[in-house]
């Protein structure tokens, strides 16, 4: 019992983070971002250059992760998404621009980084062994406590910094904001760039447990779509709660039910659909959008 | 006028370009060999390498003049295509093969993708070479399929027994994606480590292809207990997390896999905690690589920024098609004639030391010999380097 709690509450906090700044461009732009796995990816493969393969200390690769897709994310938002929501009014517009995303950047990794699973040093070494009632590294641990840490400060930084609320604002009611001074092709620019930033600082935390590959993008975004759709979509309490319980569907179904095969996904994906079914709009999202 | 003059300019320009272009270009015929095969998605590993083994082969060739063949040098062209994993893109693909009249295809690298392209390739008169196991594909009346590598059913048997005879091992626990290709695999596992005599402790452990973090999946393996944790099928993306997982949950014991890996990827992901780690490889370990093997790798490593281990496996079976062809040259039109030679067929291995041969073999395991001669080196991972356990035969 004491290791499914554990492993629900990592599991649950890694896939809360990786949420996150889905739902928040798609709060901010209504824009379905099926290339987000492929920030997470490409934030994992820059900690691995700068702190596997150059030697950085893990913060500092930490660290240009998240700059690295935050300006790639401006980057995007300026060039890519605001011309084509500026143009078109039709939103598969701006999926098709994800999907095309998601692809090129496939191509990039794969041009750049290679074909190839990379991992990078233990950023601590040992295990936590709790008379075999509850073993986790203490990798496992620290990754946990920073992504907690992490989503704790997103959340003080969306609810008190100027902004934060500029966002929120944003994303309640475009018009409105805007009437009310709210530069918004500025913060619209800005919340992007907090959403690719927060796939590159998972990507390079997790990066640490769990390594990167270039196929890990796509089971990526779909995870993330998963937990979007059960907390709400553009809701980023919705996000964490989706993230949670997801985690720890996944760490009960695996622990209960591992001696029938691999059903957990299966039970997952069915209570997913009779939940929609149910409460299309998810946990805390508003059936009118 | 002047524009129209400018446009027969130009038309005249581009002809002459284009015939003087060819002229220098082609100096030989060019011989097209096909890939069709996973190189996008969790699995691209698999296919990439193929890929590049054909592509870094087939520039050696090129530069060094061409492969003869009769009495005509060719230039060999690779042609590929992405499956995606996907049966219907591989069925695409090797329509497209045939379109392009291709009769070698190398791939594709799994199962249902194999099973899939088989009446497109019998129809169009395509011989193919997958990285796939199920007997069927390579028992008659199926005759266009030749397995590229050792199947788990030839090499589970052989490294169980050494580890059964020389290890201590008793008792084994298997985990496997929850996909045809690694669940066939742990069945034939099952099978072959009953029939030894060993004890199952644990076969039913499944995880998701696009697994993260292995410590939820193994936990309840661990409490097994068993002597050898046998990773059926593992992709070399899954397979340093596994082994770091189960080490981290304390395990002791032996992990084998009958899958090719990748020294880097498992020194990489799993650090010295991949120490012990078995798995089949091809002939680059210092042992048996010869100097073209070591040739290969340079150069493969020269045109990609960095070789793959799995390529030691994956570089025959372009070797296979040329050298067969080259001992029948009607097989550049008629697979027939190609078949027939297969049965007798025998050269040199340029890929290993001493007088090892390229032959088709597989009689044992198809009735038919449907299977190259690829080396069954079983290797141990040790600080950064695959080292070779002991080397087998396949018939």
């Amino acid at each position: 019992m004491e290791q499914i709690l554990a492993n629900g509450i990592y599991l649950g906090a890694q896939y809360a983070m990786i949420a996150l700044g889905l739902t928040l461009i798609f709060a901010l732009m209504n824009v379905l971002n099926f290339a987000h796995g492929q920030m997470y990816v490409l934030g994992g493969f820059v900690t691995y250059t700068f702190y596997g393969q150059l030697g950085w200390p893990f913060v500092i690769a930490l660290l240009a992760s998240c700059i690295t897709l935050a300006v790639l994310g401006a980057l995007i938002e300026r060039f890519l998404f605001a011309p084509v929501i500026r143009r078109s009014n039709r939103e598969e517009s701006t999926m098709l621009l994800a999907a095309g995303l998601a692809f090129l950047f496939d191509a990039l990794i794969l041009l750049i980084f290679g074909e190839k699973q990379r991992g990078v040093p233990k950023i601590i070494n040992g295990v936590f062994n709790w008379d075999f009632r509850l073993i986790m590294p203490y990798d496992r641990i620290l990754i946990c406590v920073l992504a907690i840490l992490s989503i704790v400060t997103f959340i003080l930084f969306m609810q008190y910094s100027k902004t934060g609320r500029a966002l929120r604002a944003l994303a309640q009611d475009r018009t409105a904001a805007q009437l009310m001074g709210v530069n918004v092709a500025r913060y619209s620019m800005i919340g992007f760039a907090l959403g690719a930033m927060l796939a590159g600082l998972v990507g390079g935390l997790l990066v640490t447990i769990t390594g990167v590959n270039l196929g890990m993008g796509g089971p990526t975004s779909i995870k993330a779509f998963m937990m979007v759709m059960i907390g709400g979509a553009g809701v980023i309490s919705g996000a964490i709660a989706g993230g949670i319980i997801l985690g720890f569907m996944e760490a009960i179904g695996l622990a209960v039910l591992s001696q029938y095969g691999d059903i957990t996904y299966l039970l997952i994906f069915v209570s997913l659909m009779v939940f929609l079914a149910i409460r299309p709009q998810g946990l805390m999202g508003k059936p009118w959008g | 006028m002047k524009r129209r003059n400018l446009m027969k300019s130009s038309v005249a320009l581009a002809m002459a370009a284009s015939v003087f272009g060819s002229v220098v270009w082609a100096e030989n015929p060019v011989l097209k060999v096909g890939f069709v095969g996973v190189t996008s998605g969790p699995a691209a590993a698999w296919g990439i390498s193929n890929q590049r083994s054909m592509e870094a082969r087939a520039a050696w060739i090129n530069e060094a003049g061409g492969y003869k063949i009769g009495d005509t040098t060719y230039d060999i062209e690779i042609v590929s295509f992405d499956d995606q994993k996907d049966p219907k893109r591989a069925i695409a693909g090797m329509e497209k093969m045939a379109q392009e009249g291709i009769h070698y295809v190398v791939g594709p690298n799994v199962d249902d993708g194999a099973a899939a392209v088989r009446p497109v390739a019998e129809a169009q008169g395509i011989m193919y070479f997958p990285y796939a196991f199920p007997k069927e594909l390579y028992s008659a009346p199926a005759s266009n399929a030749v397995l590229g590598m050792v199947a788990n059913y030839q090499s589970g048997p052989a490294i169980y027994k050494y580890l059964k005879d020389e290890k201590g091992v008793k008792s084994v626990a298997f985990v496997a994606a929850n996909e045809s290709d690694p669940l066939s695999q742990r069945d034939g596992g099952v099978e072959a480590a009953k029939a030894l005599g060993l004890e199952v402790v644990s076969d039913n452990v499944t995880y998701q292809v696009d697994t993260t973090d292995f410590t939820p999946v193994l936990t309840p393996v661990m409490r097994t207990q068993p002597d050898l944790l046998v990773l059926s099928g593992v992709s070399p993306a899954n397979a340093p997390q596994l082994i770091r997982s189960a080490r981290e949950l304390g395990f002791q014991g032996i992990i084998s896999t009958e899958t090719a890996q990748d020294a880097t990827v498992l020194r990489e992901g799993a650090g010295d905690l991949a120490n012990g780690f078995i798995s089949v490889g091809g002939a680059s370990t210092p042992e048996i690589a010869s100097d073209d093997m070591k040739e290969f790798v340079t150069r493969y490593t020269d045109m990609f920024g960095e070789y793959n281990d799995e390529s030691n496996t994956k570089v025959y079976a372009l070797e296979y098609i040329l050298a067969t062809l080259n001992a029948n040259p009607a097989g550049i039109d008629d697979v027939k004639a190609f078949q027939t030679t297969m049965d007798t067929f025998e050269a040199p291995n340029p890929f290993m030391k001493g007088d090892a041969v390229m032959r088709y073999v597989g009689t044992t395991s198809f009735g038919q010999k449907r299977q190259i001669a690829v080396p069954l080196v079983v290797n141990v991972y040790q600080d950064g380097a695959f080292e070779t356990l002991f080397v087998a035969e396949v018939d």
